[in-house]
């Protein structure tokens, strides 16, 4: 139970600071001498936070499914001619910078929140589908040939030996990409999704210091808070699948 | 009982396995011998359909495999491998229970099968039941895996040289093991392995191959004592052959029996009826004994086998 103490103490963190704020006010006065507003004020940060989540969940959760999915695939006999290229694209993905996906994605799919969605789940896939590749490549055959040997089916070998086994090394892909996305989501804002990079930008626009360190401090705690959520999630996976591990 | 008939497998243009014929009797171990890449294993992974064959026929109990469901036939196939490919993220008792479980058998006659495999395997379950493979030492990760395979009591056993991966005193350890359980249970086995030793120890016959076909198939005193070809006589070991034949027979043949068994004298080291004649003649050697006393298992003496009678007689 102790190790989901950090991301529950990180989250009410969070909270506590998106709704109050303006309770810091003196504190960014004095960051801010020279401006009469130094709470952004255009969005409530609650409505920001739960805005940007809301972007990089379902980016996580779309990304997840299509790259374990491929991942799968390319690992199957079936697909194993597509493995060379799906791990070159998995591979090469990651050097094309996310502004790049944003330019590319703005013309096709206007402003707001769809290319931005469009972007965090492109690029949020490449690490989850090389951890994915990574993790069932790893698995010794021996193991795979005594599950087939043995009278299960491909997909029950699948099932209830590869992705155990791969779970971990593919949660790990998950966390890379989530954190991630929550900076390259925080970008949207230039392009019109509405983030908690929408304070950053306003700050940086009008040369107020204070927006950006709200914007600025709200992201981060928010990428503390995930990437301790995972860290969680981990230390719970070892102990359920992998306990020599952690004996 | 299992019957290969003009078997081929080609891989590409390569012929791994060549028209070959064999039958394997209901309870008889079979051994494959030969030199990696003869087409040994390959053969073996026919017969559970792990691999297709590319010609001819593959009968179990008279019914050709091609026709039935992989999982059905495979499910009543225990396989063991070198590798042991126990699963790292279950415990023992899990890893042994895989295949009732897959039959869906109810809990308590799992957990009672498992029980029941792991103390004929000499592993004791309350210390051994809860650990994971990487806990255990290679010879106890191979006794879970042929416990495994034997879990759901199937008729055939196929084991792709099982103990290769052993040191040679967990590997004679575990042969003398396989013999006992044997005896007891009496499965089918297909048995892959590039030890001569081994094969002749095990089998009660041995199918030796190269290059994809099968040179010779007999029972170890006859794949010795007239081996078909070059290759097999170098196989076997020409000079060592004596000594072979003498690893195969018991000492009960050859010594000279009492009227009835006699009450042992406290103190008398003897040899067992099931001992071989190379040990007995070993013992002597090392003892510089002319006889020596042989005992039955009830600790009763039998009789005496003689250094004249073995040398005379003994292969």
């Amino acid at each position: 139970m102790r190790v989901w103490l950090p991301p529950l103490v990180l989250a009410a963190l969070l909270c506590g600071l998106s709704a109050g704020m303006p309770a810091l006010e003196p504190f960014f006065q004095w960051v801010q001498p020279d401006k009469q507003r130094v709470i952004y004020e255009r969005d409530s940060f609650l409505f920001l936070l739960q805005n940007h989540l809301l972007l990089v969940v379902i980016s996580a959760a779309v990304g997840t499914i299509a790259a374990v999915a491929g991942g799968v695939f390319a690992t199957r006999p079936s697909g194993r001619d597509f493995l060379p290229l799906v791990s070159q694209v998995a591979s090469i993905g990651q050097t094309f910078p996310p502004v790049a996906v944003l330019a590319l994605a703005v013309p096709v799919l206007g402003f707001g929140e769809a290319p931005i969605l469009v972007a965090l789940i492109l690029y949020g896939l490449l690490p989850i589908l090389r951890n994915t590749l990574a993790g069932l490549e790893s698995i010794n055959p021996a193991v795979r040939e005594a599950g087939l040997g043995m009278g299960m089916s491909p997909f029950q070998v699948l099932l209830r030996v590869e992705l155990p086994l791969a779970g971990r090394v593919i949660l790990a892909g998950i966390r890379t990409s989530v954190t991630i996305n929550i900076a390259t989501a925080a970008i949207g804002s230039t392009i019109g999704a509405r983030t908690l990079g929408d304070p950053v930008i306003a700050g940086l626009v009008n040369g107020n210091t204070a927006y950006v360190l709200q914007g600025a401090i709200l992201i981060g705690l928010l990428a503390l808070t995930i990437d301790s959520l995972f860290e969680a999630l981990e230390r719970t996976w070892d102990h359920r699948f992998s306990p020599q591990g952690a004996a | 009982m299992i019957e290969l008939k003009n078997v081929t497998r080609r891989f590409g243009d390569t012929v791994a396995v060549d028209n070959i014929n064999l039958t394997i009797e209901t309870g008889e171990v079979c051994v494959l011998v030969g030199s990696s890449g003869c087409g040994k294993s390959t053969t073996l992974r026919m017969i559970n359909r792990l691999l297709p064959h590319s010609a001819g026929n593959i009968l179990v109990d008279g019914e050709d495999i091609a026709a039935m469901n992989p999982e059905q036939l495979r499910l009543n196939m225990g396989y063991v491998i070198q590798g042991t490919g126990l699963f790292p993220h279950w415990t023992v008792a899990r890893n042994i229970a895989m295949v009732p479980q897959l039959l869906k058998w109810p809990r308590d006659r799992i957990d009672a099968r498992v029980n029941e495999l792991m103390t004929l395997l000499d592993l004791d379950p309350t210390v051994h039941a809860n650990k994971y493979p990487q806990q255990l030492s290679g010879g106890q990760a191979q006794r879970v895996g042929v416990a495994r395979a034997l879990a759901a009591d199937p008729n055939i056993l196929l084991m792709d040289e099982p103990f290769g991966a052993l040191d040679a005193i967990t590997r004679e350890n575990l042969q003398m093991e396989m013999l006992r359980i044997q005896k007891q249970v009496r499965k089918t086995t297909v048995f892959v392995t590039h030890d001569i030793d081994e094969a002749l120890k095990l089998a009660t016959r041995i199918a030796v191959m190269d290059r994809g076909r099968i040179i010779q198939h007999d029972t170890p005193e006859n794949i010795l004592r007239h081996p078909a070809s070059e290759f097999v006589e170098n196989l076997v070991g020409k000079q060592d052959r004596g000594l072979k034949l003498m690893s195969l027979r018991p000492v009960r043949e050859l010594m000279n029996p009492h009227r009835g068994p006699k009450r042992a004298d406290p103190g008398v080291e003897g040899l067992r009826e099931e001992d071989s004649i190379r040990l007995a003649l070993s013992v002597m050697l090392w003892r510089g004994l002319q006889e020596v006393s042989v005992f039955n298992a009830h600790g009763e003496e039998t009789g005496v086998i003689t250094r004249e009678r073995i040398i005379r007689e003994g292969a």
